[in-house]
This record gives structure tokens, C-alpha cells and sequence, in this order.
């Protein structure tokens, strides 16, 4: 019993690093110098990221996941304090409030209910921008969301691959 | 809650720089991925350097050897004008602005954020950089610091739809503002008449208005003069004299904010050179 306990102990600690690990790649993947017609599709990984952990481990990732790490990717891109942690913890907040019912759906489905999270967090950074000044935006702006869209089948399988690598050790 | 705090977040750092503390603790957390993403571009252009063939390094130092005897000569009158410059301007009773000090800070190859022109420099507030420096390279002006971070510093490039540059005409000394178009390689002169004096070809430089440029830096090379006869403006784009999109080694300037006395012209001359010569 002790030493059951111990091992799930040590297990939760290991699946810990492997979320910080996982969502510090979606960070250097969102800043990584892709050439240009790449850099305009970049998704929002990190979202992503969130958005695949917030579904498999809500126990775990939560939104003050959400909030740390979108104040970590405020700082990273140079932003005005708040407005990632803000998009990210609502959309998270959505997630968890949902995640039973997701997990059910078939990839498609699934698929369609990340469009609309990854739109509302782009919608709201895009309100913030213009809150700031008003903002000048290319049609591109919104190229990350469907680019995103079509990411999320490769994300949920990396990651799902990542967790239960940790679940057979 | 966390909503609740987000918004208070954004309207504090909205409205004063009370956060720049945290945001430079944060920093140190998160610097150290911009350095890693960074990586494999340096690790690339060291390996190229180092398989270079001997044939080619001769070469290259042959010629940068050929180019700094003849910026040497360029100096040697360099210092006679200006030194007469000085005297002209005594007789003119006006102050005279001299003496910069450049930093060599080198381009982190990350893409901040995609739709607005903010590249990231490897030098931050450990030495001494702060927000509204200067920066250029070799050819020109290359935009400003916004956010000076503890290891890095944020740079806004003059063709970013938000920075606008006070210029001037270098024939005629006209002056204007130059706006960034957004696109790398074009500034807009939205704020010309129909009938200014102004013809493809003219070089834009910094007319040291504003006080965040100083004066006399090449800016960017006037390209297309288009009247507009049933607007008052006419439409004028150049092209930035600065590689934008090529060189890794920026300069950050600082720029002396007080006038040298004209009481000891030497000794500003001497300084002057002194720092030529640093660079």
C-alpha cells in the first residue's frame, strides 16, 4: 500500500514535468523563426497544448495552468501583461466545464469545438489590440485559427502518445 | 478570478509601467527558450564560418581591409569639417550635438509576433539599454528599442504601421514624417503637398525633431512621387536605406542629450573621433 502510493507519488511528479516539457516546446514552437508564408499559419500552440491537457487531466491542469502560462506567453511575444492569460483561461474554462462531453465526440466534432475556442481567444486578443489602438489587421490575422484547426488531430495524437508513455511506465 | 485579475493586469500595465519589475522577473524565466530557439540559426551560420576555405577568408579580409583604408581617409577629412562645422556654428551662436556611443548587440532569429515588425536583440538592461534608443546598422536607421528587458531588448523597425520617423530632405532639407507601410521594404511620406519639392532619389535623414533619432542618419531613399490633384497630399513611398530583413548585427545608439558647449570645441572633436574609432 505504502509503496503503491509512493510510485503514483513519484508517477504524478513525472507527469508533471512532462506537461511543463510539453507546453515549453508549444512556447518555442509559437517564437520559432519559421520562413515567411509559414510564420502567417503558425497556430497557437500553446493553446493547443492547454486545450489537449485540459481535456485528458482536468484533475491536473486547470486554469491556473492556463493564467501562469499565458502571462509566461505574454512576456515571451512582448505583449501588453494579461490579455493571453485572460484568452487562455477562458477558453480552458470552457474545456473543463466541457470536457466530459468531449471526450465522447468523434475527432471531427471535436474539431469544430476548437475552431470556436481557438476563434473566441483570437477575438479577444484582437478586442484587446484595438482597446489598446486602433488596430490595422490583414486578413491573415485570422489564418492561425483555421491552420489550428487542421493542427489539432496531430496535437491530441503527440500528446496522447506523451501521457500514455507516462501511464505505462 | 482569473479573469478578474487578467483585467486588472491589462488596464495596470495599460496605464503605467508599475509591472516592468515583473515583467523582468518573468523575463529571466523565459529568456533562456528565446536563447534555445535561437540556437540552431547560430549554431548554422558558426559551422559556416568555420568550413570556410582559406582562399575565401584571405579574400574577405583583403577587401575589408581595402574598405577600412578607405573609411580612414573618409575620417581624415571627416574630422577637418567637422571642426569647421563647429566654428560656423559658433559664429551662428547654436548649440552643437555630438559624441554617440553605440552598442554592437546581435538579431536573436525569433518570431515575436507575426504581424507587427518587433525583432529581438541579444542586449537588454544589463547594459544599460533603455526604451526610445536609437538603433541602426550599417547603411541607415533600423527602428527603435520599445522594451529593454534584462537579457534582450525589444526593437521596433521604422516600417512597422505603428512607428513613425521625422525626416528630412537631404537637398533641400525638407522636412516631414516618414510612416512604416508594414511591409519590410517600404516607408510611406504621408504629409507632402502636391507641390513639394521632393523627386525620386532624394535621401531621407533623420531630422533630429522629437529628440528619440539623432540627426543626420540616412533613413530611407525617396522611390515614387505620385501627385494626387483632387487630394491635398500627395502620395510618396521610399525604400529604407537599412538592410531590414538581412543583417544579424545592429547597433543601439546613445545619443548625448545635452549639447557640448562650443567653449571647447576640441575636446568635443576629440570625442567624437574617439568613438569613430570604437565603432
Amino acid at each position: 500500500m505504502n509503496k503503491k502510493s509512493k510510485t503514483m507519488q513519484i508517477n504524478s511528479h513525472y507527469g508533471f514535468w512532462r506537461i511543463i516539457l510539453t507546453l515549453l516546446l508549444a512556447m518555442s514552437l509559437r517564437i520559432a523563426p519559421w520562413p515567411h508564408p509559414l510564420a502567417d499559419i503558425n497556430p497557437d500552440w500553446v493553446l493547443l497544448s492547454l486545450i489537449y491537457w485540459s481535456l485528458a487531466i482536468p484533475e491536473r491542469v486547470g486554469i491556473f495552468h492556463a493564467w501562469t502560462f499565458g502571462l509566461l506567453t505574454d512576456v515571451l511575444t512582448g505583449r501588453l501583461f494579461g490579455q493571453y492569460a485572460l484568452a487562455y483561461s477562458l477558453v480552458i474554462y470552457l474545456c473543463l466545464k466541457l470536457h466530459k462531453r468531449l471526450r465522447q465526440y468523434p475527432i471531427i466534432q471535436q474539431g469544430l469545438f476548437i475552431f470556436f475556442c481557438l476563434l473566441l481567444s483570437q477575438l479577444l486578443l484582437f478586442l484587446i489590440k484595438n482597446f489598446q489602438h486602433p488596430a490595422q489587421l490583414q486578413a491573415t490575422f485570422w489564418l492561425p485559427v483555421f491552420s489550428g484547426t487542421l493542427f489539432w488531430p496531430m496535437v491530441y495524437t503527440t500528446l496522447r502518445f506523451v501521457r500514455l508513455a507516462r501511464r505505462s511506465k | 478570478m482569473a479573469v478578474l485579475a487578467s483585467v486588472a493586469l491589462l488596464a495596470i500595465d495599460h496605464q503605467s509601467h508599475r509591472l516592468n519589475p515583473l515583467r523582468a522577473s518573468l523575463s529571466f524565466l523565459i529568456d533562456p527558450l528565446k536563447y534555445l530557439v535561437d540556437l540552431p540559426s547560430t549554431l548554422i551560420t558558426q559551422t559556416s564560418n568555420s568550413v570556410n576555405s582559406y582562399v575565401e577568408l584571405k579574400k574577405e579580409v583583403e577587401r575589408l581591409r581595402e574598405e577600412q583604408f578607405i573609411h580612414q581617409t573618409k575620417l581624415l577629412k571627416f574630422a577637418a569639417l567637422e571642426k569647421e562645422n563647429i566654428r560656423l556654428r559658433a559664429l551662428l551662436e547654436n548649440s552643437f550635438k555630438l559624441g554617440e556611443q553605440v552598442l554592437v548587440a546581435e538579431l536573436l532569429s525569433i518570431n515575436m509576433a507575426p504581424f507587427e515588425h518587433i525583432v529581438l536583440v541579444n542586449k537588454g538592461t544589463r547594459f544599460g539599454v533603455h526604451p526610445q534608443q536609437p538603433v541602426l546598422d550599417a547603411n541607415g536607421v533600423v527602428g527603435q528599442v520599445v522594451r529593454a528587458l534584462p537579457l534582450s531588448s525589444e526593437i521596433m523597425l521604422i516600417t512597422d504601421p505603428n512607428h513613425a520617423i521625422p525626416v528630412q530632405v537631404n537637398r533641400n532639407g525638407l522636412l516631414t514624417i516618414a510612416v512604416g507601410s508594414g511591409q519590410l521594404n517600404r516607408l510611406v511620406l504621408p504629409y507632402l503637398p502636391n507641390n513639394a519639392d521632393i523627386q525620386p532619389g532624394d535621401l531621407l535623414i533623420t531630422s533630429g525633431l522629437g529628440g528619440t533619432f539623432p540627426q543626420g542618419y540616412p533613413v530611407a531613399v525617396v522611390d515614387e512621387f505620385t501627385r494626387q490633384p483632387n487630394k491635398s497630399f500627395a502620395k510618396i513611398t521610399a525604400t529604407p536605406k537599412a538592410q531590414l530583413d538581412r543583417n544579424r548585427e545592429l547597433l543601439i545608439v546613445w545619443s548625448k542629450s545635452t549639447p557640448i558647449p562650443l567653449t571647447s570645441p576640441q575636446t568635443a572633436n576629440e570625442q567624437k573621433i574617439e568613438n569613430h574609432a570604437d565603432q
